[in-house]
């Protein structure tokens, strides 16, 4: 800076005096921090936080939609589908976006819902007085069942119609008017469906069509003419033979509440669709895949805007590999109705049946089937509450269609225990094979007489040929003998077996199974103590006789598989299968784990996982178990063996039958008809239970449905031969 | 200039090393600075506000354009204004102290409401903003009235009149509800004072009175039932003290919709991720939270994020430094000025720019309360432009002024 002489004027000018310098420093100062603050926290914001808030950002202005997964498919033994599934687009409404509100209609339906349901509540205190009335009264009159029957109509879910829209509500009518002409349906049907959606989730889409694959493109293209309308791609779950195998593979449906509460469906989001009944229930952690997710930008009012984001592909599910036999299941499903069918055609109600058919070495079930049965395709779509009633309750004498009898049965077996009680006293030394016993029609103890079926007498035989007749005279005493060895041989074999006890198949649910014993008794007449306290000292019938003590009757029911004994045809199929293996192999035996899955796969047929499941030891004395055998074999084949006639023109070389039919009475109803075999079949052995509610004698119903599965299996021609056996 | 100086020949002047200064009567840097913010705010308008543009007005543009109006506006009248000789407006301090009084008056009882504030008059082509001609109208009238005072600047009643004259046009503007501008107002009261050489004893004592007026206003008052401000600036206030939770922001959005006021967390918070977004250079195209609307008022008072998404570190950098040399350039200005009047002038500009550009873009960053003063110069709004500019043109006057003054003198300043 080149100087000249500084000037003095003496104007009203201050000089730069060094107070000035000194304050315009501070104002410096004091503006550097200020950009050194502002620096370093733009400094934070952007350079080091930057990825969190782009993160912010990107999820501010996305909205994410889950992509459903394909669910995995299920197969047969062989590799054929069962159930796949197939991806196809759900049309929903978004109930705030549609260009008018449909709040009142909602707050209307809402009025008439509640008013109803005051009604309802009204019937069924009127229904409850009228049971109470009715009290124990076992057989009602036709009348009294039907004053119940109206009554419980009554107070089924209340039918309230759906308010219809308000004249004013020119712009929604004509919304749905031109949606159901794309959907195919009527402009009232989705009014309804919306305002019955909103009432039940609100704040949820409602799905109008779950899948519209003809209005595809139409809603996409012109998505500014259908506000609120969106479609979303969803897996469909296809069933393609409808009823078969339905309540072993169950069916699916959107996960609800408790669900999601529950462990076994932790990480699934709400609305995703999961198994809820049977093998989609229990693999349902490989069958779902992983949804993914699709981002779609939307500016501040959250409406949809370009943007470059890209959709996160959902994983499919892994496909399960059963063991079941897709020819031998129609065919046993076949069979039963066929079975079911003669039998009603000889007068008995024949109202229910199940049969389950094993591999008796490894525990693979081939086929497993129940009727009444389903169809699950139907759960595709919401169900009505009566059409849900009739699934799951007994209506009338029939059980719910969703119940499987195969596992979930609760039946006394009959005759086809004796195999079991045979065991039990030969290895317990409380009888030989060769003493006599049972002459006579019945035998008598204290004040009961406990009776050959149709009084029959086949004399003093020895165990062999008592299997064949299936002489209860013959059982009822070694039932008391049993007893009076004490120790419960019986009930310890049964348990060993595999009787009484949950076998550990891989569905949500099964019977554990009853096998009346001290313990038992003991644990009911407590029951019913605690039952009679609640009542004021009315019997609850619990127990036929309350606070009475066992007595030999029960060990003597027990021997002959009736009584209290309660189990299903998976069960004795397990017993069965572990006489039938120990037969094999010299009496060293393993009750096997029954199980349908065989392995897990990926989506391109990798195999994932093997699936493996446990099995117990069991030693057997092989003299004995010899002899049951031969018993029951002679049953199947020998002259005057109860199944005999139904396996005529069998092979009894290649494949003898070893069976055993069962005829188990139930009061109040016409007998029930067993039938259990094991064919010894050296390279495809296989072990069928089949029983069929009243039904009738074992070998008239039951054994022929067992002759017709077997014949499946072992490619035989097919031919219904019923027995003539009245024995039990 | 005193007739008594000596003057040396004009001859001698001339023949005095040619200064290496450009010729034009201009500060170059700050001229450059100016410039500077002008394009960048007309970059900025265009990130913020052409999707909402289009899709209300149906001219992306709109907005854009306006603004560059005004800038080319306001620049013509700097260029004007610093071919004036400022000094010339001592004169008439008392009509322009009037002129502010009865503009904010006016706006008062005319104006139009905007988000339930009443600041402008809405003229046929444009709406006149009092509050922010009236900072400039403030400074040359309080610089004036120091000046005036220039020998009692130590005494107590000197400051007194100061602030009480800063006081009654604040307290309008905070009426209209304007808390702001008001504040920018006793900012530059406050400045004045401290550049004047107010002693250091009445500083103390202003500084205390300010922290009583806080704690009262904020806290104490309204525990005792007395609002001076309302429930929402005062939320507005304490805002940036409580970052918010996602439910929370649901719920301020809601708020908005029904009372047409941006709920103050959700502003912040939603400038803060614009902002942090920006990451180093910005999102450029990908920008989201601007364009999308998800920052409010991204054309006004927080513009400094639509900056920060769209151009980053670099970007939001670039324009703090340009406001960094139109500062500094300022405080020379101050210092070089050739009377108290100009260094005066020059420290009331300064306080305006110092306090607004750390007030706004301190709020956009969340470490600062939300007040509702602009961005000079980039901020949309006419109002606001031409007064910074009008501004920056007193302090080129006051430039030229003194550097002519000096060179009459034989004084030569080389920068």
């Amino acid at each position: 800076m080149s100087a000249i002489e500084p000037v003095r004027p003496r104007d009203p000018r201050v000089p730069v005096s060094p107070q000035l310098a000194f304050r315009v420093a501070i104002i410096g100062g004091v503006v550097m921090v200020i950009f050194g603050v502002i620096f370093f926290r733009l400094w934070y914001l952007q350079v080091l936080s930057g990825e969190q808030y782009v993160q912010q950002a990107d999820n501010n202005g996305a909205r994410h939609l889950p992509i459903s997964a394909p669910r995995g498919e299920i197969l047969d033994r062989e590799g054929q589908p069962i159930v796949s599934s197939t991806v196809t687009n759900a049309v929903r409404i978004v109930p705030d976006e549609l260009p008018a509100g449909i709040s009142s209609q909602v707050a209307e339906y809402q009025q008439s819902l509640a008013a109803a349901e005051a009604v309802r509540s009204e019937k069924v205190k009127q229904l409850s007085g009228y049971e109470a009335a009715l009290g124990g009264v076992r057989h009602k009159t036709h009348a009294q069942r039907r004053e119940l029957e109206r009554l419980q109509q009554e107070t089924g879910p209340p039918r309230v119609a759906v308010p219809p829209l308000p004249r004013s509500a020119s712009t929604l009518r004509e919304l749905f008017r031109r949606l159901g002409r794309v959907i195919h349906l009527s402009s009232r049907t989705i009014d309804e469906d919306i305002v019955e959606g909103v009432t039940a989730t609100p704040y949820a889409p409602v799905t109008v069509k779950t899948s519209a694959p003809g209005a595809l493109t139409v809603l996409g293209e012109r998505a500014d003419e259908f506000p609120g309308v969106v479609q979303e791609p969803v897996s469909l779950r296809e069933y393609p033979d409808g009823e078969m195998a339905a309540q072993v593979l169950g069916y699916v449906g959107e996960v609800n509440t408790t669900e999601l509460k529950s462990p076994v469906f932790r990480g699934v989001q709400q609305g995703t669709i999961v198994g809820q009944a049977g093998l989609e229930y229990y693999y349902d952690h490989y069958l779902s895949g992983v949804p993914g997710v699709q981002r779609i930008a939307v500016n501040a009012e959250g409406q949809p805007v370009p943007s470059k984001l890209t959709p996160t592909p959902p994983r499919p599910g892994h496909i399960l590999q059963t063991t079941l036999d897709l020819g031998l299941q129609r065919a046993s499903e076949k069979a039963l109705l066929e079975g079911m069918e003669h039998a009603r055609a000889g007068g008995k109600p024949a109202i229910a049946g199940g049969f389950v058919a094993l591999d008796p070495l490894n525990g693979e079930v081939l086929a497993m089937g129940s009727s009444p049965t389903f169809d699950p395709n139907k759960f595709a779509k919401p169900l009505t509450e009566a059409e849900y009633k009739s699934l799951t309750g007994r209506t009338g004498d029939e059980p719910g269609r969703l119940t499987d009898l195969a596992d979930e049965g609760e039946y006394p077996t009959g005759s086809t225990f004796k195999p079991i009680t045979a065991m039990a006293a030969l290895e317990a030394g409380v009888i030989t094979p060769t003493e006599g016993l049972g002459a006579g029609q019945c035998i008598y103890v204290s004040t009961e007489k406990f009776c050959n079926a149709g009084l029959a007498d086949y004399g003093s035989v020895g165990l062999v040929e008592a299997l064949k007749v299936s002489s209860d005279t013959y059982f009822f005493t070694v039932g008391k003998l049993a007893n009076e060895h004490g120790g419960e041989i019986i009930q310890k074999k049964a348990k060993e077996l595999g009787v009484g006890e949950p076998t550990g198949i891989d569905l949500p649910s099964e019977f554990p199974g009853v096998v009346p014993s001290r313990k038992w008794l003991a644990e009911e007449n407590q029951l019913e103590s605690k039952c009679q306290h609640e009542h004021h000292g009315q019997p609850c019938y619990i127990v036929a006789e309350p606070g009475a003590p066992w007595t030999v009757g029960y060990n003597m029911d027990l021997a002959v598989g009736q009584g209290d004994l309660l189990t299903d045809p998976l069960q004795m199929a397990v017993a069965y299968s572990t006489l039938a293996n120990a037969y094999r192999n010299g009496g060293n035996g393993t009750v096997v784990t029954p199980h349908l899955g065989k392995q897990i796969d990926e989506a391109n047929h990798n195999l994932v996982q093997t699936l493996r499941f446990p099995s117990r030891h069991v030693r057997l004395n092989y003299e004995d178990l010899s002899l049951v055998m031969e018993g029951i074999h002679d049953a199947a084949s020998e002259q005057g063996g109860t199944s005999t006639p139904v396996w005529v023109g069998w092979n009894q070389e290649e494949d003898p039958v070893y069976g055993k039919t069962g005829t188990a009475e139930r009061t109040g109803h016409v007998e029930q008809s067993w039938y259990m075999c094991y064919i010894g079949n050296a390279q495809r052995p296989i072990v069928i239970a089949v029983t069929v509610e009243e039904g009738g004698f074992g070998a008239e119903t039951a054994a022929p449905i067992a002759r017709l599965i077997a014949s499946q299996w072992y490619g035989k021609p097919k031919k219904f031969v019923p027995g003539s056996s009245q024995t039990r | 200039m005193s007739p008594l100086s000596p003057i040396k020949p004009a001859e001698e002047a001339a023949q005095a090393p040619a200064p290496r200064t450009l010729r034009l009567p201009l500060d170059p840097l700050m001229t450059l600075a100016v410039i500077g913010l002008g394009v960048c705010s007309v970059i900025t308008l265009k990130a913020a506000t052409s999707n909402l543009a289009r899709e209300q007005l149906g001219d992306a543009h709109y907005y854009v354009n306006r603004q560059a109006i005004y800038l080319t506006i306001g620049f013509a009248l700097m260029i004007g204004v610093s071919r004036l000789d400022y000094a010339r407006l001592r004169r008439y301090k008392n009509a322009i102290y009037a002129a502010l009084l009865v503009s904010i008056l006016a706006v008062l009882g005319l104006g139009r409401s905007a988000n339930g504030a009443v600041r402008s008059i809405n003229f046929p082509l444009f709406s006149f903003q009092a509050s922010e001609i009236g900072k400039v109208l403030l400074i040359v009238a309080l610089s004036a009235f120091i000046v005036e005072r220039s020998r009692r600047l130590r005494e107590r009643d000197t400051t007194v009149r100061v602030l009480i004259a800063a006081l009654v046009p604040a307290m309008f503007v905070i009426a209209q509800p304007d808390l702001g501008s008001g504040l920018v107002y006793m900012t530059i009261a406050c400045m004045l004072l401290f550049v004047a050489g107010t002693s250091w004893r009445h500083l103390a004592g202003l500084a205390a009175l300010v922290c009583v007026a806080i704690a009262f206003v904020l806290v104490a008052g309204p525990a005792v039932g007395v609002h001076v401000l309302k429930p929402y600036q005062v939320e507005r206030l304490t805002a940036f003290l409580h970052p918010t939770s996602s439910q929370k922001e649901a719920e301020a959005k809601e708020r908005e919709a029904k009372e047409g006021v941006p709920d103050p967390t959700y502003q912040q918070q939603e400038s803060k991720i614009a902002i942090g977004s920006g990451g180093k250079t910005g999102r450029g195209a990908n920008a989201s939270q601007v364009p999308y609307g998800f920052v409010p008022e991204s054309d006004t008072d927080f513009v400094f994020a639509a900056l920060g998404e769209k151009y980053g570190f670099v970007g939001a950098g670039l324009v703090l430094l340009l406001y960094a040399l139109l500062i500094s350039r300022t405080l020379r200005v101050l210092l070089m000025a050739k009377d108290l009047f100009g260094s005066l002038i020059a420290a009331g500009v300064a306080a305006m720019l110092i306090f607004q550009v750390f007030v706004n873009v301190g709020m956009t960053i969340g470490i600062m309360p939300i007040t509702g003063v602009t961005l000079p110069l980039m901020s949309y709004g006419g109002s606001s432009v031409i007064a910074t500019l009008l501004s920056v043109g007193l302090l080129q006057s006051i430039y030229v002024q003194a550097r002519t003054s000096a060179a009459l003198k034989g004084r030569v300043l080389r920068y």
